[in-house]
């Protein structure tokens, strides 16, 4: 880098585009030295945020969340398991993230992306972690049936901020999801047989999930519309979905850090810049479920920490009206 | 309320650490860290000629490979390269030598809580004996909370999950060391604190109010500047293959 002069630097004589491919470092500077950024956001804003729920039809639930540019699209199956013999009263959930070749240039097929690995791991130590599910609600029958949760988020658009986007639409998809309430029918002497009613898509949103039962050899086999002759209290059974109730949400913000500014929502070219990121995820009982901040050239002093805190909690309050939104927008439907 | 924890250590008192250096004879540069139980074995081959594929040819490149003891390599060890790749980019001086590839390879020899922060001090403490240009060295320390809102220094995995209280959380924090200098104080503060009170990595688990995090990252700085004593002292020993042991208290 040849041209070291700050004050008459090349920005009077070339164009804005040129510039900012050539010297993005000093453009950007420019920009903070002003308290903006080029998109014009002040610095502590997040871009515009929407939540859709529902997007996934098949799927048990779902939904697309979109943080500027960066689309994310998760959707849930529920499916039954046997659980493991260490939790006999717990379900599972397994979270898996996607990025496909469509979502950024330098996404190739075949290889992962090294960002698809980690935040897939972020996410699953963050939800788990955070308490939002309570694994014994999945349960079923103890030691014997419990339900699976298989989450896929699916990465459509990457500009900056994945974190945030995945566990936004993780979050909107589980409170989207309802599964059949689980009833145990009187059974005869040799069987026991676990039935989920099939609730029908006409008076309702809900997932049609087929009707399982357990057979003698403790196997789950599908259970045939015309009955198998056994007893089955069909009618009087409660044909409520049940949603899961979530405990604490989790909120985060992800914000790239320059010298002394602090840059919340930041977009992949200013992430790619700014080398030093940090996400903060607090739930809606204010506690700290994860700060995490992956080394970086810039170093967190305490001033800094409880800055970036503070633009989470205010970041918080937005997600939680934009969720509350979304979802009673789906009621009315 | 002291909690008193199975090994008969205090809330603040770390394990036995033991560092030594130029153990592997082909390795440019090779140390093992081990805090009680948790060993890691470190090597550093590089400067390599040549960058990765999407990595900026202008700089030089931090390649991190991370064997488990057992077991194959999953998404958890990935995570674990990622954040030691960009621990590691944050202390070296990365224009140096550009276009060329440094590899450090991680292997573990045992786990018994605070992996992460153990393997940062081996690799670092390896770049040292490899010769690579660094800014400053970074130190690691792994957190506690526990139920009341204590904070424990250095868990082992027993005490972590098995032991009377349930820990609610923990933290990894990685400092920079102290400086020994003989300019004055006040020179190398930035804004007003002292450049080892900045926090280059940190990665929780579980869930803790901000309060505790800030407690966690207070009792984290002053471990750490016990352990950058131990590490100063570690390496200015002689170049020959020798054993340094100390019981930081």
């Amino acid at each position: 880098m040849g041209l070291l002069d700050s004050s008459g630097d090349l920005s009077a004589e070339m164009e804005v585009d040129a510039f900012r491919r050539l010297f993005p470092l000093r453009y950007y500077e420019r920009h903070l030295a002003e308290s903006i950024r080029p998109d014009g956001r002040p610095l502590g804003r997040a871009r515009d945020t929407t939540v859709a729920l529902g997007a996934v039809s098949s799927a048990d639930g779902s939904a697309l969340a979109k943080i500027g540019s960066t689309t994310m699209l998760a959707a849930i199956k529920m499916e039954v398991m046997t659980p493991s013999a260490e939790s006999p009263d717990e379900g599972c959930i397994a979270i898996e993230f996607h990025m496909p070749p469509i979502c950024s240039p330098i996404v190739r097929p075949g290889r992962p992306a090294e960002a698809a690995v980690v935040v897939s791991k972020q996410l699953s130590d963050t939800i788990l972690s955070s308490g939002m599910i309570d694994l014994k609600e999945l349960a079923l029958v103890s030691g014997k049936a419990a339900w699976m949760a298989y989450l896929d988020i699916y990465c459509l658009d990457a500009d900056g901020a994945l974190f945030d986007a995945a566990l936004l639409s993780a979050v909107a998809a589980f409170s989207h999801c309802k599964h059949l309430s689980p009833f145990l029918i009187v059974p005869t002497s040799y069987t026991l047989l676990l039935s989920l009613i099939h609730v029908s898509a006409r008076y309702s949103l809900a997932v049609q999930i087929p009707v399982v039962s357990v057979n003698d050899k403790g196997k789950i086999v599908a259970f045939t519309e015309e009955g198998d002759g056994r007893k089955l209290e069909k009618e009087a059974v409660n044909k409520e979905k049940i949603k899961l109730t979530l405990g604490s949400i989790p909120f985060s913000l992800t914000c790239a850090l320059h010298k002394k500014y602090i840059l919340a929502d930041p977009t992949s070219e200013e992430e790619s810049i700014m080398e030093t990121l940090v996400t903060v995820v607090m739930d809606s009982s204010d506690r700290l479920v994860s700060f995490y901040k992956p080394g970086g050239p810039a170093l967190a002093y305490t001033s800094l920490v409880t800055d970036c805190v503070a633009l989470t909690r205010h970041r918080m309050k937005e997600l939680e009206k934009i969720l509350d939104e979304a979802f009673s927008g789906m009621e009315v439907d | 309320m002291e909690t008193d924890r199975k090994d008969g250590r205090t809330p603040n008192q770390l394990r036995p650490l033991k560092c030594s250096r130029n153990i592997l004879h082909r390795a440019h540069g090779s140390a093992s860290w081990s805090q009680g139980e948790t060993k890691v074995l470190a090597a550093v081959y590089g400067p390599k000629a040549g960058t990765k594929k999407n990595e900026d040819p202008e700089k030089a490149c931090i390649e991190v490979i991370w064997k488990p003891k057992t077991g194959q390599i999953g998404k958890a060890e990935k995570e674990c390269e990622m954040i030691m790749k960009k621990t590691i980019q944050s202390i070296c001086l990365l224009t140096i030598n550009p276009n060329t590839t440094t590899s450090v390879i991680v292997q573990v020899v045992n786990d018994d809580g605070a992996l992460l922060p153990c393997a940062i001090n081996a690799a670092c403490a390896a770049l040292v004996d490899a010769g690579i240009p660094l800014k400053h060295l970074a130190v690691a320390i792994c957190c506690c909370v526990a139920e009341e809102g204590s904070v424990v220094l250095d868990p082992t995995n027993v005490i972590e999950f098995v032991f009377g209280q349930q820990m609610r959380g923990f933290a990894y924090l990685v400092f920079p060391n102290s400086a020994l200098s003989a300019l004055p104080e006040g020179s190398y503060l930035v804004n007003g604190e002292p450049l080892e009170h900045g926090i280059i990595t940190s990665v929780t688990h579980g869930v803790m109010s901000v309060d505790e995090y800030l407690k966690c990252v207070d009792r984290g700085r002053a471990a750490c500047a016990k352990l950058s004593g131990f590490l100063r002292n570690s390496l200015q020993k002689s170049q020959f293959p020798s054993d340094t042991s100390s019981k930081a208290a």
